[in-house]
């Protein structure tokens, strides 16, 4: 198999990349790029480890192809913190401890960021089934959907 | 094996064609990636067609909601015009897979894949869709049944490819409803799906009905006996039993640990029942 040259934009750069055909977007962030955030739990769509936003719309990165990604943009949860300035959904996922082992944590915050841009203002419900692609082995999801809807009352301008 | 990205239709149906060997058409990679992470997947092409002109686009005609192949499910139930007309079909297509599914999966994709329960076909056939093929020979259209032949199979030759799926516009007091089953909430594939479609009389009676049915069957079912039941009645609870009696008789589902046939042919009833009430409702029925 020959490799494939990709251009895209990847957190706001131009990156451009060599990868294969059959390999997917979620290999090259990580073993090409040195993307390590994004996580690879199932490999098949069902996790949402993965979670990546491409044109504004979040998407299983294990169920895209590197090549694919040409011409796209792409973002990742490398670029949600501002330097050291934590996004607010990251400072209250620490805050109410929605984490654990972390493996899920990245697919969590980029998955619930796209909701709080197209939502902000979720009811519970709206909240559970926009995050019902991803799944968490250690937390419960009571902790991370209380942890969502705090910062979505934050970035309301709302008093915590 | 290869990956191509052509910008034309001619293109891609060219290099489908022309390959020797397996090829496949990629419209959101859901079904196709997880396949082409198992052993046994063998391909040497592989045609995504997302970047042909018009491909991701829904086309509003005065008679028809033309929607491209690669149109993506989410993209579906953003378009209001297309929700209103066909909130079944809308319904349906939300219901596939995640958040993170709907940014990429299409109802192309669903159809082609052959799957007996895939979510958006019923509605889809329910509504009497039709899927327009292009090939080395031209292009065809046929109604959307047409092309899944049984699990994993279609009746797609070499070479061709669903360009667009078209839903006619409604007639006046019209509507469609689509409910699956399944043990979760989210994330599952159907154990049965019923997608009734409606239009009405101006006095509420019904004067055509539609009702289709998937996961029952190798492919799904358009049952005439389920849709006579509710000609000429206005949903009475006679009706109702009937189209329930109806609808699991013409189920012919398999038994595995995700439902028995006992249980399919009697959730294929209960469905159908509430289907046919909130299609119903949505036509403006009293
Ligand atoms: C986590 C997860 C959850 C899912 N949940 C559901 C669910 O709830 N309900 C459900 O029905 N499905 C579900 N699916 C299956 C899948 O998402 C759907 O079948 C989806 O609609 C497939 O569309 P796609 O565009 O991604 O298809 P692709 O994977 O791109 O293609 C599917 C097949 O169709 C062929 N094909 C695609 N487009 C065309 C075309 N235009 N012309 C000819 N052939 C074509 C491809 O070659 C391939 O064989 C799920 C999948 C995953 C990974
Ligand atoms: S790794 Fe992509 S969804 Fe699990
Ligand atoms: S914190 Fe471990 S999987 Fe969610």
């Amino acid at each position: 198999m020959s490799a494939i040259a990709v251009s895209t934009t990847i957190n706001g750069d131009d990156v451009e990349f060599l990868c294969q055909p059959d390999e997917t977007l979620l290999d090259v962030l990580r073993n090409r790029l040195g993307l390590l955030g994004s996580k690879e739990g199932c490999g098949t769509g069902d996790c949402g480890a993965c979670s990546t936003v491409m044109d504004g719309r979040v998407v299983c990165s294990c169920l895209v192809l590197g090549a694919e990604a040409e011409g796209h943009t792409i973002e990742t949860i490398e670029g949600m913190a501002q330097g050291k300035d934590l996004h607010p959904l990251q400072r209250k996922f620490i805050e109410h401890a929605a984490l654990q082992c972390g493996i899920c944590t990245p697919g969590f915050l980029v998955t619930a960021k796209a909701l709080l841009e197209v939502n902000p203002d979720p009811t519970e419900e709206e909240i559970r089934f926009w995050l019902a692609g991803n799944l968490c082995r250690c937390t419960g999801y009571d902790k991370i959907v209380r942890a969502v809807q705090d910062a979505a009352r934050e970035m309301r301008g709302e008093v915590a | 094996m290869l990956y191509e990205r052509p910008k034309t239709l001619q293109d891609a149906v060219g290099m489908l064609a022309e390959t020797r060997g397996k090829a496949f058409v990629l419209a959101g990679g859901t079904d196709l990636l997880v396949r082409m992470k198992s052993d046994e997947f063998d391909a040497n092409l592989i045609v995504d067609i997302k970047s042909i002109e018009g491909m991701s686009e829904i086309v509003e005609t005065d008679g028809a909601f033309v929607i491209g192949a690669a149109v993506c499910c989410a993209a579906l139930g953003e378009h209001e015009a297309l929700r209103d007309a066909w909130p079944g079909v809308v319904e349906a297509a939300n219901l596939i897979g995640s958040t993170q599914i709907q940014g990429r999966c299409t109802i192309a994709g669903n159809l082609c894949n052959a799957s007996p329960a895939a979510d958006s076909v019923p509605a889809l056939v329910a509504a009497g869709a039709r899927a327009k093929i292009v090939g080395p020979d031209g292009t065809r259209t046929v109604d959307v049944q047409e092309i899944p032949l049984g699990p994993g199979k279609t009746s797609l030759k070499a070479g061709e490819l669903v360009q667009s799926i078209d839903l006619p516009k409604p007639a006046p007091r019209s509507a469609d409803a689509y409910l699956r089953f399944i043990p979760r909430t989210e994330m599952d594939i159907a154990v049965v799906g019923v997608a009734v479609n409606l239009t009405l009389d101006a006095d509420g009676t019904v004067a055509s009905a539609r009702v289709a049915l998937g996961a029952v069957a190798p492919t799904v079912v358009l049952s005439e006996a389920a849709a006579g039941t509710l000609l000429g009645t206005r949903l009475e609870d006679e009706a109702l039993d009937a189209l329930a009696a109806a609808c699991s008789a013409a189920s012919n589902p398999i038994d595995d640990k995700r439902g028995t046939i006992e249980f399919r042919k009697h959730v294929a009833g209960v469905l159908g029942r509430r289907a046919a009430r909130m299609a119903y409702d949505r036509a403006g029925g009293a």
